[in-house]
């Protein structure tokens, strides 16, 4: 029973931290590749170029 | 879950951000550099005396190109945290995940977030002309959402419905169209601007294979560990 409960509760936390770690993941890249603030696009210029993330 | 995602994320991430940060200064900076002169007027390439292509001496810049590296291992780690996040996901439904097909997974990143949008809206070298910024950015997310999800659709689905979304998905954005220029006013030769999509196409390939190769073994190591 106890092994039952465990793996049931296990999709639910684990579905949670995949989608976490996506949307983690997402935060990273919209704020290094394409939020236009002057100080991070001037720091981080030349990837967004060589990434064909749209820049300017 | 989540430290095994970011575990595994943050170190492919990484890595393969740094080799590319590294292709990146030696075959695209140059070429990106080159480009900023004409884009400044200090080169001029129409109506000059002499249209020369000999490349100047470009040196390295300890500030500039040290803050290329870690926006570029800064911007994997954050593709890596998604791509891990799905090969969880996919895990979970009855896939195998391992270094050796974590390379067609890196393929396939490869086309959603570089070849997809650029088929439309190819790598910009400084100084070319370009339709408004956000518009742009619009495209290119909804591009790289509609194509990730076509990717995951050839892996995963089963049956004709599956492959009719596929095409839907990889055609529409650019039947629909990327937000383009009023007019051709960019300074920087076309030969440059060539050159440097096709580096940029070039040295994400690699990026993206290693980071799925990278992601695949790492995920697949730490299951060995954690069961």
């Amino acid at each position: 029973m106890t092994t039952r409960t465990i793996s049931e509760a296990r999709p639910a936390s684990a579905s949670f931290g995949m989608l976490l770690a996506a949307l983690l993941g997402l935060g990273i890249v919209v704020l290094a590749g394409h939020v236009q603030a002057d100080a991070l696009h001037a720091a981080a210029h030349d990837v967004r170029h060589a990434n064909g993330f749209p820049c300017h | 879950m989540l430290g095994r995602i970011l575990t595994s994320g943050l170190i492919a991430g990484a890595a393969a951000g740094l080799c590319a940060a590294v292709l990146h200064l030696m075959f695209i900076q140059p070429v990106l550099l080159h480009a900023e002169l004409y884009e400044s007027g200090e080169l001029v390439h129409f109506g000059a005396a002499s249209g020369t292509a000999a490349r100047p001496g470009f040196g390295l810049d300890p500030v500039r190109d040290g803050l290329s590296v870690i926006f570029s291992m800064l911007t994997y780690a954050g593709f890596a945290l998604i791509l891990v996040a799905l090969m969880a996901l996919a895990e979970g439904r009855g896939a195998v995940i391992l270094a050796r097909n974590g390379l067609l997974w890196g393929v396939a990143g490869f086309v959603a977030v570089l070849l997809a949008p650029a088929f439309s809206l190819p790598p910009e070298v400084p100084g070319v002309a370009a339709a408004e910024i956000l518009p742009r950015q619009a495209w290119w997310f909804a591009t790289v959402f509609a194509a990730g999800a076509a990717m995951w659709l050839l892996a995963f689905g089963r049956g004709w419905r599956a492959w009719g979304a596929v095409a839907v998905l990889l055609l529409a954005p650019h039947a629909i169209g990327a937000p383009e220029p009023d007019g051709f006013a960019g300074p920087v030769p076309t030969e440059l601007g060539a050159l440097f999509a096709a580096r940029v196409l070039g040295v994400g390939l690699v990026a993206w294979v290693l980071l799925g190769l990278l992601s695949g073994f790492l995920w697949s190591s730490g299951d060995e560990t954690a069961s």
